[in-house]
């Protein structure tokens, strides 16, 4: 029996075991209801409402949106936010401790942030079937290219929410930085303002950045053909939307890796106890 | 058959080899020198209580041993390896437990338990079969009844025995525990004193220990190290470091009503003298030599001074 693959199967496990976890802790649970509920709420208000020129109701091309938006959040700041927090409590320690520990945690964590993004955009799908007629309509076709753009969406922020995580010294630091950027990346991402109305060069920034094109991509599986023309070039880009999407996951799991390890080489208890106290004089 | 023979005799220098090794240990942070060339061996089986004020770097030297520190300069060895370069099968041979943890809050205890023991089942010989069974296991460390609790709901003392747990459940060879008993109360500590016992006759597991109890580790202890001012200043047992500071016992008793001290470095011929002079008078009677508190506040002033 090869030690390491025998770790990654007991990650997966450990992924399972938490992921099973978040569901019963009152915490996470409020926090799914708000943030779904916001969406829905979101999209009741504008079931009646249509896309200017078009018979599409306004809730049809927001829901693709909200379904990509999610995604990245729960990759990026998931992310960030179990890596912060777990270098404080001794959870990486703990791991570091096993033998082949690391590889556990890390299957783990991937398995168990993958498994709340997608029950989260099941969440967000299933509250959409109800109030976006369109949606039932959709076909076998729609639907796949939807789990790859968010298949693909996930990993291109996951392992950047890891990077950040391990960068940063402490968990306050690590989510208000994971926030500002998420804030600012999708205030330009066309998710909410249509990004044909912002200025070229923050067109050009924004379609840097995954998250455009995750909202790109789900909007290509669910509205209809003829909304492309709202689009930049008038056209979905599909391969683009591949490539940019692809990109960001090279790097991130290229560059991920090297990162967490010297994290991880350099958590030891004094460490974490030296952060303890720092936490707590901001407390006192 | 001489090769056979070249090859037990190898595996007999390692058997006999120290479970650990440190010599010349240096570690600096910046411009601040915590160790200053740190000297210790320990031989498989042994428990070592390392003591010393706050801040005189226990807690680095363990660190190091437990390869999550790279020393600045010095030879360390631990299972034959240093720590610095030890893969994960090394790892599997030691258990760490460290100063304060708060991991694994929502998990309840039996299911973390077995899920990290888990980890070291490759790692299992015919000799030392790993890891450890969950139940007996809990039930060990005076978990039984909490066993399907979640573990932030543990009280302190709980939550440090279920570290102990954790540390022991992969059956280690060598056995960190950096102040295992802080927030015990004393029941807890005698349980605990009884499982460092246990582990150490029966698993002839080495265990290094730090501790602030020196009651702990007068009781727990084969021998004690002193560690101030970055470098080793005292290494014996209890008994030979308190007959090294002083010979002195004090002898206490009453006559007549009256209480008597003295001091003497022969206890025995004094007291025989007292009882040759005074016979049935003497009551009370009392011979104490210096516990391991006296004689570690003693080092620690000579050191000082």
């Amino acid at each position: 029996m090869n030690p390491t693959s025998y770790a990654a199967r007991l990650g997966l496990s450990r992924g399972w075991i938490e992921f099973k976890h978040s569901l019963t802790n009152p915490q996470d649970i409020g926090f799914t209801i708000v943030t779904t509920a916001a969406f829905v709420v979101v999209l009741y208000l504008q079931r009646d409402a249509k896309v200017p020129g078009t018979d599409l109701s306004l809730a049809a091309a927001t829901l693709p949106g909200v379904l990509g938006i999610g995604m990245a959040f729960n990759g990026l700041s998931g992310a960030v936010g179990a890596l912060a927090v777990e270098r404080e409590d001794g959870t990486l320690l703990r791991a570091k401790a096993l033998p082949q520990g690391m590889v556990g945690y890390l299957v783990g964590r991937i398995v168990s942030l993958s498994l709340a993004a997608v029950s989260g955009l099941l969440i967000v799908l299933v509250a959409g079937l109800f109030l976006v007629p369109e949606l039932t309509g959709a076909g076998l076709g729609a639907w796949l290219t939807v789990a790859w753009v968010a298949a693909l969406g996930l990993v291109a922020t996951l392992p950047w929410g890891a990077v950040i995580g391990s960068l940063a010294n402490s968990p306050q630091a690590a989510a208000g930085l994971s926030m500002l950027l998420f804030g600012a990346l999708s205030s330009v991402s066309g998710i909410f303002y249509p990004i044909t109305a912002l200025a070229t060069w923050l067109q050009a920034v924004a379609q840097a950045f995954p998250l455009y094109w995750l909202g790109l991509g789900m909007r290509a599986a669910l509205l209809p053909d003829a909304a492309a023309a709202a689009e930049l070039g008038g056209s979905w880009r599909p391969l683009e939307t591949l490539g940019v999407l692809l990109a960001w996951s090279v790097a991130g799991l290229v560059l991920a890796p090297p990162i967490l390890r010297r994290m991880a080489r350099r958590e030891s208890g004094s460490l974490m106890m030296a952060r303890r106290e720092r936490a707590l004089q901001r407390i006192g | 058959m001489s090769v056979t023979r070249a090859l037990d005799g190898d595996t007999n220098v390692t058997n006999a080899g120290s479970a650990l090794e440190v010599s010349g240990l240096h570690m600096s942070y910046g411009p601040l020198e915590v160790l200053r060339g740190v000297d210790f061996s320990v031989a498989p089986g042994e428990v070592i209580a390392l003591l010393g004020p706050n801040g005189a770097g226990k807690t680095t030297t363990i660190e190091i041993l437990e390869g999550f520190r790279m020393p600045s300069a010095g030879r360390v060895r631990v299972l034959g390896t240093d720590p610095a370069k030890g893969d994960e099968r090394w790892r599997a041979r030691l258990g760490v437990v460290l100063q304060s943890w708060r991991d694994h809050g929502r998990w309840p205890v039996h299911q973390l338990l077995d899920h990290l023991g888990r980890y070291y089942t490759p790692y299992s010989t015919a000799s030392r079969p790993r890891p450890l069974d969950t139940g007996e296991l809990i039930e060990a460390v005076g978990l039984t009844e909490q066993a399907g609790r979640r573990v932030n709901r543990l009280s302190g003392g709980q939550r440090r025995r279920l570290d102990v747990a954790i540390g022991i459940v992969g059956r280690p060879e060598v056995l960190f525990l950096d102040e295992p008993t802080a927030g015990f109360d004393p029941q807890a500590r005698r349980d605990f004193h009884d499982l460092v016992h246990r582990l150490s006759d029966l698993d002839d597991t080495t265990i290094l220990l730090t501790t602030h109890d020196l009651d702990e580790a007068e009781k727990l202890a084969d021998r004690i190290l002193i560690l101030t001012g970055g470098r080793i200043i005292a290494d014996g047992s209890a008994d030979r470091l308190s007959r090294e500071v002083s010979r002195d016992a004090q002898v206490r008793w009453s006559r007549a009503g009256e209480h008597f001290v003295h001091a003497t470095d022969d206890a025995t011929g004094f007291v025989r003298g007292l009882f040759a002079q005074y016979g049935e008078e003497i009551d009370d009677l009392e011979v104490r030599r210096a516990t391991l508190e006296d004689t570690y506040m003693a080092i620690l002033k000579k050191e000082e001074g």
